[in-house]
């Protein structure tokens, strides 16, 4: 194992698979000088200019071009910079790369991968925190990659750049220099598998990308207090680990998800009604959601924070969970 | 418009394009009668008028070069060398439909002649070409990419980033803007600030021409030039077509926004009719002429009588073509 952050584990990857494969190549503002993060950094020395490509600021263009790149048989790795600047190319996205395939009956594919880097960074402010992973995990066609870890990061964008769909990487900008062991030998992570990051019997907590870490603290905490969490990283969302999920909240019959992004229409509802569907039965409390309100995000610190899902609140509405019976939940 | 005589034009070459247009036209009638009879099942727009320009274009393409088309890409995708057939009974919905009934008129493909596709989005085929010419700039290969659209899509974004795009990377692109008069049901001269494609794309450092896109003769020689150059890497190259748009926006629209005397006045400069006449001029009989009209007449009827027989499609093909990973058929929708 080798030590290494977020940000270092995913351009081993993008490096690998450009050795592995010459029709693989990155596109996106500034990737010459190393990208906005330094995500890029070095990369120009060995690949040089047309592999590691600058482009204008043209998101529109650099996506529509990217679905044309695709379609015609390279493998593009697109860089939005920020996720809030890839909602200025969201025709390309949704109406061109997600549904290309589909509607040309299968004639064609999009093999590209659309690095998003989303989320709170500090006093950043509204159009340079979103975390919009929901809304595209909502769109056809579309996979949804959320890491959450350097090992994750660097296996899963190994997957994302093999696969043949069009897959939404984000990346949280928040823990670029988080530091975590990385396998010395390439490990391929699957789309669609989760990650039990601590097995427990009291509760389950879903969660994915930065939140994940909010909510291990949350669940040492709890662990203080003898709930025992079964902490669970869903690292895809589309597709997502139904089955590790369904698998948890039968032993625990509690289900707690937390994210980052805004609750109303988050990906956690999704899980929330699929769990309450299948799982009714078993189900000794209602689902919780520990989420952002629907509010913009703020500059000034205590404002940002106030929309910021703390370890704080988790324990709270866990504790909650766990001290309700099946009796009061009717 | 009249013309000088042009007596050294390759008769044989433009007897090609001429069967091509009729076949175009033929196909268009043709559907506007299917839409008429209320078996085609969405929107239709036909590209009857400007058919000189998908000949044109088109036959000085190569198969493995690539085509972007718009909304109004049926004369393009048959240009390109698509089989109506397959295209008919798309439009129909039907069984063997070239896109497995799941695109319809707006979408229609061939990806084995190059046809990439049509788009229900004004100016998003744009970027979409100048990224195909990205792939071929680099695997290095020979082929070229091919954009048409229409004069309505120059007012959106992705006209001024594709352009831009194909101009810093000095991409091995063809734009084409088929200048048809109409954005939608709206003149597009009213909704264009300054003096349109060409002047725009000049003002990139992109070659840039206006050509009548009403003579057959004209749009070869241009698109033949212009094609040249892109292939010998001298980048990115538009070309604007006048023409004009003889049927209404969707074959439903009866284009009352303009004056019959208008719309007659353009009948006047049909490109099929004008390429008769410049055969006729150079010697090629009325007969030859004439029965490329009825040739395309009884190939598209035979196409619009084998679509009408045709089943539906397999229900199944609903949930295919839409992901590998997550894909609905594995139940997890």
């Amino acid at each position: 194992m080798v030590k290494m952050t977020y940000a270092e584990a995913a351009k081993l990857a993008l490096a690998e698979e450009m050795r592995r494969d010459p029709l693989v190549w990155a596109i996106g503002e500034d990737l010459g000088r190393g990208g906005v993060f330094g995500q890029y950094l070095g990369l120009l020395d060995e690949f040089g200019p047309e592999r590691i490509s600058d482009a204008p600021i043209s998101e529109s263009a650099i996506m529509g071009a990217s679905v044309g790149a695709a379609m015609a048989g390279t493998r593009p790795v697109v860089e939005m910079r920020f996720a809030d600047f890839a909602l200025c190319a969201v025709d390309e996205l949704i109406n061109q790369a997600a549904k290309a395939r589909y509607m040309l009956g299968g004639q064609v594919k999009v093999p590209m991968v659309i690095r998003e880097p989303m989320g709170m960074w500090r006093s950043s402010a509204a159009q340079h925190s979103q975390s919009l992973e929901s809304w595209y995990a909502h769109i056809p066609g579309l996979v949804v990659v959320v890491p959450s870890t350097p090992a994750d990061n660097r296996g899963l964008l190994k997957t994302a750049i093999r696969s043949d769909d069009p897959v939404v990487y984000f990346e949280h900008k928040n823990i670029w220099g988080f530091e975590g062991e990385v396998a010395e030998d390439e490990t391929l992570i699957p789309f669609g598998k989760g990650r039990l990051e601590r097995e427990g019997d009291d509760i389950t907590i879903v969660s994915w990308s930065a939140q994940m870490h909010v909510a291990g603290k949350a669940a040492a905490l709890l662990q203080a207090q003898n709930i025992s969490v079964e902490l669970i990283d869903l690292r895809t969302l589309w597709p997502w680990d139904r089955q590790m999920v369904f698998d948890s909240v039968e032993k625990t019959g509690r289900l707690l998800i937390t994210h980052e992004s805004v609750s109303v229409g988050g990906f956690g509802a999704e899980i929330a009604a699929t769990v309450s569907e299948r799982l009714f039965s078993v189900l000794k409390a209602p689902v919780i959601r520990c989420a952002a309100p629907r509010v913009p995000i703020s500059y000034a610190p205590p404002l940002e924070d106030k929309v910021r899902v703390s370890s704080k609140q988790i324990v709270e509405a866990a504790e909650k969970l766990v001290n309700t019976s099946s009796n009061d939940n009717r | 418009m009249t013309e000088a005589p042009k007596q050294n034009i390759d008769k044989d070459w433009f007897l090609e394009h001429h069967l091509m247009m009729h076949r175009i036209r033929a196909f268009e009638e043709t559907a506007a009668r299917a839409n008429d009879e209320k078996l085609v099942l969405g929107a239709i727009h036909l590209s009857i008028g400007q058919e000189a320009i998908a000949s044109g274009v088109c036959k000085n393409l190569k198969r493995e070069d690539f085509l972007l088309s718009t909304h109004r890409g049926h004369g393009h995708t048959l240009a390109k060398g698509a089989d109506p057939l397959a295209m008919m009974l798309e439009l129909l919905g039907r069984h063997g439909g070239i896109c497995k009934g799941k695109g319809g008129s707006m979408h229609i493909a061939d990806a084995n002649v190059g046809m990439l596709g049509a788009n229900g989005v004004v100016s998003a085929n744009i970027n979409i070409a100048a990224g195909a010419a990205h792939a071929i700039k680099l695997k290095q290969e020979k082929n070229i990419s091919c954009c048409i659209f229409g004069d309505g899509a120059i007012n959106r974004g992705p006209f001024l980033e594709g352009l831009n795009w194909s101009g810093v990377f000095d991409l091995p692109v063809l734009f084409i803007c088929e200048s048809n008069g109409f954005a939608s049901t709206t003149r597009t001269d009213a909704m264009t600030s300054g003096e349109g494609a060409a002047a725009r794309a000049r003002s990139m450092g992109i070659k840039a021409t206006e050509v009548d896109g009403n003579d057959i003769v004209a749009v070869d020689e241009i698109t033949r030039e212009y094609v040249a150059n892109i292939r010998k890497g001298w980048g990115p190259h538009l070309i604007l077509f006048k023409t004009y748009r003889l049927h209404g926006h969707t074959a439903s629209d009866p284009a009352s926004y303009r004056t019959n005397a208008e719309v007659e006045a353009a009948w006047k400069e049909d490109p099929i009719a004008r390429c008769s006449e410049l055969l006729l001029r150079v010697g090629v009989s009325k007969d030859t002429i004439d029965e490329h009209r009825n040739i395309a007449l009884q190939e598209m009827q035979k196409v619009y009588k084998l679509a009408k027989e045709a089943p539906w499609p397999s229900v199944d093909l609903a949930l295919a073509d839409v992901q590998d990973s997550g894909d609905p058929r594995e139940g997890a929708f």
